[in-house]
């Protein structure tokens, strides 16, 4: 049933299908939406879980590792300070191999305090042993949601993902959105069963103090168990398109890349804008492609090197920078093409900070620079006026 | 005649705490009054660290420990897990965590699952200090004990403030049970465990233990000097109701808080440095206002 | 695919180490004057005293040699004593 809702409102639907049966959350903007209306869904019945009420973000994570430890399907969401709040914690989760699901509404983090859109937030917390899907539009959140269960909860992955979509830009959105029957959803995803949780049938010791003896390989497992999830992650993806005829997960998502002299990375709805431009590019007999990262972690090195082996220029446009370098995602589709034949040109531009948008001529001649000469860590769009007149 | 008892206790021995440990003490006399059908958390701390060096475990019952600051949030997600699990009858939740990890980082966790209502009953191990990283000192540390942050030197008398009153700050958040206790007068604290375990919705229990490590105590006077804590006033033992004072350990024989005090080379300097009297005399004053605020005599 | 094996232990296996070996003295039950009140039993921080019918023991393999046993017993009947090894 296809029906047009906001970003928050596809989100909250989607988790309502997935029965989770803990769900806790702390507010903050632009999330809010998400848990108003699973608060709502849970007040009229329509959804059995005990939403939790907490006193922070690392509250919230804290009781969902305390449900997820004794073997419940659970939920939480947040964004921006509220992530980093949760930081130690999404650590810890990972590492302890429960199969926790959040949802983040990405968002400039401080100082200065801004509430709008960048990818700062998940993009600090790539390290954490989570998976990370990325999704474009509110129809791939949604579907990407039901995915993040059936990949997390596999009992050979074991791991806690999450699901990012823009804040603002897809939160408080509406487009149209294909829901899924709460029988179809049953299909798809089958009731949580842990291996390892906290009962008296068999009362297991959890987060114990592990010496140098031990502790690299409970780290060598968690890589292990990252890289070998890329496999189950597109699978998962396959298996919903066959039930749902979409595909809206896997690795990555190749758009007109064939033939392609010219790609353009990137993450999140920007990647929309990009198209656009792309096909404008194509109009005019330009071969130009994009390459969508819909999975940063666990990194799929090997699906993005197949997929631009034979493109000369790339050109990576994200929401985020590691101050003091360039934008991660640079960084890594650079280490992509290491010892290769064949090296493209990689450049790589900060665009859409703090929620500023970019347009679609910007998007244009950020491309065509590019293939002209090699660029790093520009900065897309400067005011100089606000500078002092010119570059730093 | 009796059958031997050769019960071993829900907190299995080979764990490496200190010999003599209060908190040892305490933790096992808690989980055997609680035990078996419960389900046990814990934050950083000694009692994590000298109980789960990996692989061995002591505890004998479902058991986590995730980080320092979030032992009562934890538990929280485990009772609401239960519940939504229809699994509320399997087992009653715990949740443990030092005197640091109680008052000072973890208070804010600690506030959320009181003010929830979750039932957990919170056991703080009160050894006034984080004895896990060296004797640095807590909110929990008495006034003018000396630890490695709060040292006493040439113009210092050691830690400069006194407990925070924690039991009254979890009684505030009226819940229904509150209580004090020490590993001083065993029978007394599993008397307590019991009841709160009886009793729904969240309880805190704080629970004076004394380390001879960190105090600078012979390890065989650990009941002696948790004794006389209370004996002198300084540490009192009592329970509130729905904010109310309940029931108050009396004191069977005053002792002023000198005979306390120089059974532990934490207070060493109140007795060597020149003004050492009128110190110890304000500590008593702290003693004697007790006595007059619980009632203890 | 690598197992999902969380870093787990199973209750109670602190049994596999021996604390004993950090001991310096230890406690004699003198068997002597006890009068079963079963103090000792209760104040062993490591739970490692055992026995009834004024019959009482340390099991020496976790014994750590802390003497609050001694220090508690109200009628004297334990006693430390230096061990040799």
């Amino acid at each position: 049933m296809k029906k047009i809702i906001e970003g928050s409102m596809a989100v909250a639907e989607a988790i309502r299908v997935c029965r989770p049966h803990v769900i806790s959350a702390y507010p903050i903007t632009p999330q809010t939406h998400i848990v108003e209306n699973l608060s709502q869904f849970v007040a009229d019945g329509k959804l059995k879980s005990e939403f939790v009420n907490v006193e922070s973000e690392f509250g919230a994570a804290s009781v969902v590792l305390g449900a997820s430890a004794t073997g419940a399907r659970t939920f939480s969401c947040t964004t921006s300070q509220g992530l980093l709040l949760m930081l130690e914690v999404l650590y810890n989760i990972a590492g302890l191999r429960f199969p926790v699901v959040i949802v983040v509404a990405n968002r400039a983090v401080s100082a200065p305090i801004n509430i709008w859109c960048d990818h700062q937030d998940a993009v600090t917390a790539r390290d954490t042993g989570w998976i990370q899907l990325w999704a474009e539009d509110n129809q791939e959140v949604y579907d990407m949601c039901l995915q993040a269960y059936r990949i997390g909860e596999n009992p050979e992955v074991s791991l806690p993902v999450m699901v990012n979509f823009d804040g603002f830009i897809l939160t408080h959105a509406f487009e149209p959105v294909e829901l899924i029957e709460q029988k179809d959803a049953d299909k798809f995803l089958p009731p949580y069963k842990p291996v390892q949780y906290l009962t008296t049938k068999n009362p297991l010791t959890f987060g114990l103090l592990v010496d140098p003896e031990y502790y690299t390989e409970t780290r060598y497992r968690l890589q292990k168990a990252m890289e070998d999830s890329k496999k189950v992650i597109e699978d998962v993806a396959f298996e919903f398109k066959k039930k749902f005829g979409r595909y809206s997960g896997g690795l990555v998502e190749k758009y007109r890349l064939d033939d392609a002299e010219t790609a353009v990375i990137s993450m999140g709805s920007v990647t929309g804008t990009i198209k656009d431009v792309v096909d404008n590019f194509r109009d005019e007999g330009k071969n130009v492609g994009v390459l969508k990262i819909r999975t940063l972690r666990p990194f799929p090195k090997e699906a993005i090197y197949s997929a631009l082996k034979d493109v000369k220029n790339i050109i990576v446009m994200e929401k985020s920078i590691s101050l003091g370098l360039e934008g991660v995602l640079s960084t890594e589709i650079k280490g992509c093409f290491y010892g290769k034949e064949n090296q493209p040109k990689i450049s790589g531009f900060i665009v859409g900070l703090g929620g500023r948008d970019i347009s679609k001529d910007s998007v244009r001649k950020t491309i065509l620079k590019a293939e002209k000469e090699l660029v790093e860590a520009e900065f897309v769009d400067l005011k100089y006026e606000l500078i002092g007149g010119k570059l730093l | 005649m009796k059958k031997p008892e050769i019960t071993e206790s829900l907190l299995a021995p080979g764990h490496k705490a200190c010999a003599g440990c209060g908190e040892a003490l305490a933790a096992r006399i808690i989980m055997d009054a609680a035990g078996p059908d419960i389900i046990v958390t814990a934050a950083t701390g000694c009692l994590e660290v000298f109980s789960t060096l990996y692989p061995q475990s002591a505890w004998k019952m479902p058991w986590i420990h995730s980080l320092f600051e979030n032992s009562s949030a934890v538990a929280a997600g485990i009772e609401v897990a239960l519940k939504a699990l229809g699994r509320e009858n399997e087992a009653k939740v715990i949740a443990q965590g030092g005197d640091g990890a109680t008052a000072d980082i973890g208070v804010g966790c600690l506030s959320g699952m009181f003010e929830r209502g979750h039932d957990v009953l919170y056991i703080c191990y009160d050894n006034e200090a984080y004895m896990n990283t060296g004797i640095q000192r807590s909110g929990l540390t008495p006034f003018e004990a000396s630890t490695t942050t709060s040292p006493s030197g040439e113009i210092s008398w050691g830690n400069k403030t006194d407990k925070k009153p924690m039991p009254e700050i979890a009684a505030a958040h009226k819940i229904p049970y509150v209580a004090t206790a020490t590993v001083g007068y065993i029978k007394d604290l599993e008397k307590k465990v019991k009841k709160a375990l009886s009793i729904k919705g969240p309880k805190y229990l704080q629970v004076h233990c004394p380390c001879p490590l960190g105090w600078a105590h012979d390890p065989s006077l650990t009941i002696k000097v948790a004794k006389m804590a209370v004996q002198t006033g300084l540490i009192p033992i009592f329970e509130m109701e729905n904010e109310k004072i309940t029931s108050v350990r009396k004191i069977a024989k005053k002792q002023p808080v000198e005979e306390y005090l120089k059974l532990q080379a934490r207070f060493r300097h109140l007795f060597k440095k020149i003004g050492g009297e009128e110190e110890i005399k304000r500590i008593q004053q702290i003693a004697d206002n007790n006595i007059k605020k619980y009632g203890l005599m | 695919m690598a197992k999902p094996e969380g870093v787990v232990a199973k209750p109670g296996s602190s049994k596999e180490y021996k604390t004993g070996s950090w001991r310096t003295e230890k406690p004699v039950f003198k068997q002597d004057k006890c009068t079963d009140c079963r103090i000792c039993v209760m104040v062993c921080p490591d739970g490692v005293i055992f026995g009834s019918d004024k019959k009482y023991y340390a099991d020496l393999d976790y014994c750590k040699g802390c003497g609050i046993c001694v220090e508690e017993c109200p009628v004297d009947d334990i006693e430390m004593v230096v061990e040799v090894r």
